[in-house]
């Protein structure tokens, strides 16, 4: 705990780099995860998010450049710098031949956690996962959400400082998602630092304080999901319908309104200002005698901000 | 304790260790390549050459069922691992490669030695009792070293198939059962038969295990266990320094 009160970063990542045969995999990039922070990595399929999981987690040995864990380098120091880190990769198994209790002891005694304290750690973990009647099964007979669980208790036996996590809810279904995400917001409140990859903008959107996009190996875009969404979108949509419906078109004259449309018995405002727009429309309905049905402002979502940094554009 | 510490990590291979026992040695390769096939290769060549002293027989046994079963599985636990994605997860933990190979290793070296338990019984029953039994202990461990060492070194290519890599050692394994005197005498050998035995480890351990046995050898005990003591360290060195290499390959 004690470098970390002298360490701003978590993970440092300059310059990094993968080939593999012609393919160039991870393209130099840099980048830093602070302490505490959720980091999503994010970017179309092939674009070396794995790649990069596996360099920091000191699985795959970079090609050029450099990586640090909590300031001990991934390749000089592996031990230590593992040795903090939790890990859930992408297409990773517990042993199907040990049962949940088992894999989760032998993780223990690979990072070194005595046998008691492993004990008890396991047992939280088991009942926070609803995995507790199951404990002394096999894994063989686990569902795919079960097994997934089971990971990121093993992930999380140690009590690591740092987790990563590659697309840990993909194919789950609504309840183990639930299970996981909510351990990673409880993760967040401890202190815990979070990096994860994943193709769930929704998700990425909820979770993370910053997020990465990648694109053909390199990052195309990082910033907090609010000002990657802000700074694709000048403009902001309204959503309003007024009872009765049949309005006159002043509505479209409005100060600060850019454009309004109808689309069935609603408007569709853009503006550069929210604020004083909503306030307009209000006024206007009071004016007139109309009654507001629906108000709603549409931002732009996270899926728009990637698919338009990963088509090529930028933000 | 520092994690890095040799006595950290000894624990963790340890821990390694009683992973591989749960899980692949008690699955069926370990006791059809360890027992049935040096058993049956045994019997095959006792009908064929009824002039054999029981003594000659029972430490070839013996030298075959050690070997057998000390190569019988660690050349296929990390491509087992890779294929069944556990090994990303396992070198993802706080381990240096020489505690990952000396945990499968461990393993295997506790199997070879457990194994020598048979043929050694059968020799009892039949009323053939070690010479030297504190000298066969000891060359059996250091024999079951060696080969599991060896074993080791064959599971190096990166090739997550097992069966690619089985196959591979059992083109190597067979072999050497010939040219080792376990079936014929080093000295009844042509010449480049010795020059070939010279260069196998088995060799070695078989001398030991007839003068343990019967009170006959080729070479000084001294130059047999020197030289299972020289192929173990090779071997192991290798074998860290080749896997560290493919490890990664195999994910
Ligand atoms: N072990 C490997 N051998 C050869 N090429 C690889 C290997 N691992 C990854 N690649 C290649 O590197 C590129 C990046 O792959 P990576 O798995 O990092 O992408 P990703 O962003 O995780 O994709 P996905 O969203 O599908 O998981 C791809 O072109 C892939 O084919
Ligand atoms: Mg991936």
């Amino acid at each position: 705990m004690k470098e970390a009160e002298h360490q701003e970063n978590a993970i440092t990542a300059s310059d990094l780099r993968k080939t593999f045969a012609d393919i160039v995999a991870v393209d130099s990039i840099s980048f830093s995860v602070k302490i505490g922070e959720i980091f999503g990595l994010l970017g179309p399929n092939g674009a070396g998010k794995t790649t990069t999981a596996r360099m920091l987690t000191g699985v795959m040995r970079p090609d050029g450049g450099a990586a640090a864990i909590f300031g001990h380098d991934i390749v000089s120091d592996p031990i230590r710098a593992k040795q903090r880190c939790g890990v859930v990769p992408e297409t990773a198994n517990a042993y199907t031949d040990l049962s949940a209790w088992q894999n989760l002891m032998l993780m223990g005694e690979l990072y070194g956690v005595p046998k008691h304290y492993a004990e008890e750690r396991a047992n939280t973990l088991l009942s926070a996962l609803g995995l507790l009647e199951r404990k002394d099964q096999l894994v063989q007979g686990f569902s795919k959400g079960m097994k997934q669980r089971l990971i990121l208790a093993m992930a999380l036996l140690h009590e690591p400082d740092l987790i990563f996590l590659d697309e840990p809810t993909s194919g789950l279904d609504v309840q183990s998602n639930h299970l996981i995400t909510g351990m990673l917001r409880e993760l967040h409140e401890s202190g815990t630092t979070i990096f994860l990859t994943t193709h769930n903008m929704e998700e990425a959107n909820r979770l993370c304080n910053r997020v990465a996009i990648m694109r053909k190996g390199k990052i195309a875009a990082i910033d907090s999901p609010e000002r990657l969404k802000m700074a694709i979108e000048r403009l902001h949509t309204i959503e309003v319908s007024f009872d009765p419906a049949g309005t006159d078109d002043n509505l479209a004259s409005l100060q600060g309104i850019e454009s309004a449309r109808r689309e069935g018995d609603k408007w569709m405002i853009t503006t550069e200002d929210v604020d004083s727009t909503i306030r307009a429309i209000c006024a206007f309905g009071a004016e007139h005698q109309l009654k507001i049905e629906v108000l709603r402002t549409l931002a732009p979502t996270l899926d728009e901000v990637f698919l338009r940094v990963t088509e090529g554009g930028t933000v | 304790m520092s994690p890095e510490h040799i006595i950290e990590q000894a624990k963790r291979a340890f821990a390694i260790t009683k992973k591989d026992i749960r899980i692949y040695y008690a699955k069926g390769p370990v006791v059809i390549f360890g027992l049935f096939m040096p058993l049956f290769l045994f019997l095959a060549f006792a009908a064929g050459n009824r002039g054999l002293s029981m003594p000659f027989l029972i430490s070839g046994l013996l030298a075959m069922t050690v070997f057998f079963t000390a190569t019988a599985v660690s050349p296929v636990i990390q491509p087992w691992e890779a294929q069944a994605r556990t090994l990303e997860r396992l070198i993802a933990c706080p381990i240096t490669m020489r505690t990952l190979i000396a945990g499968d290793m461990f393993a295997s070296v506790l199997f070879g030695i457990g194994i020598a338990v048979v043929p050694i019984g059968i020799g009892v029953i039949l009323g053939i009792v070690p010479l030297h039994p504190f000298l066969l202990t000891a060359g059996i461990i250091l024999a079951s070293i060696c080969f599991s060492a060896l074993g080791l070194l064959l599971s190096t290519p990166a090739t997550n198939v097992p069966s690619n890599i089985m196959m591979l050692s059992s083109l190597l394994k067979f072999p050497l059962i010939f040219i080792s005197g376990v079936f014929i005498p080093v000295e009844q050998l042509p010449f480049a038969g010795q020059a070939l035995a010279i260069c196998s480890p088995l060799t070695y351990f078989t001398d030991i295990a007839r003068y343990c046995i019967m009170g006959t050898n080729t070479f000084s005990l001294a130059v047999n266990f020197a030289a299972l003591a020289v192929f173990s360290i090779v071997f192991t060195v290798l074998a860290i320094r080749l896997h560290a290499r493919t490890v990664s390959r195999r994910i």
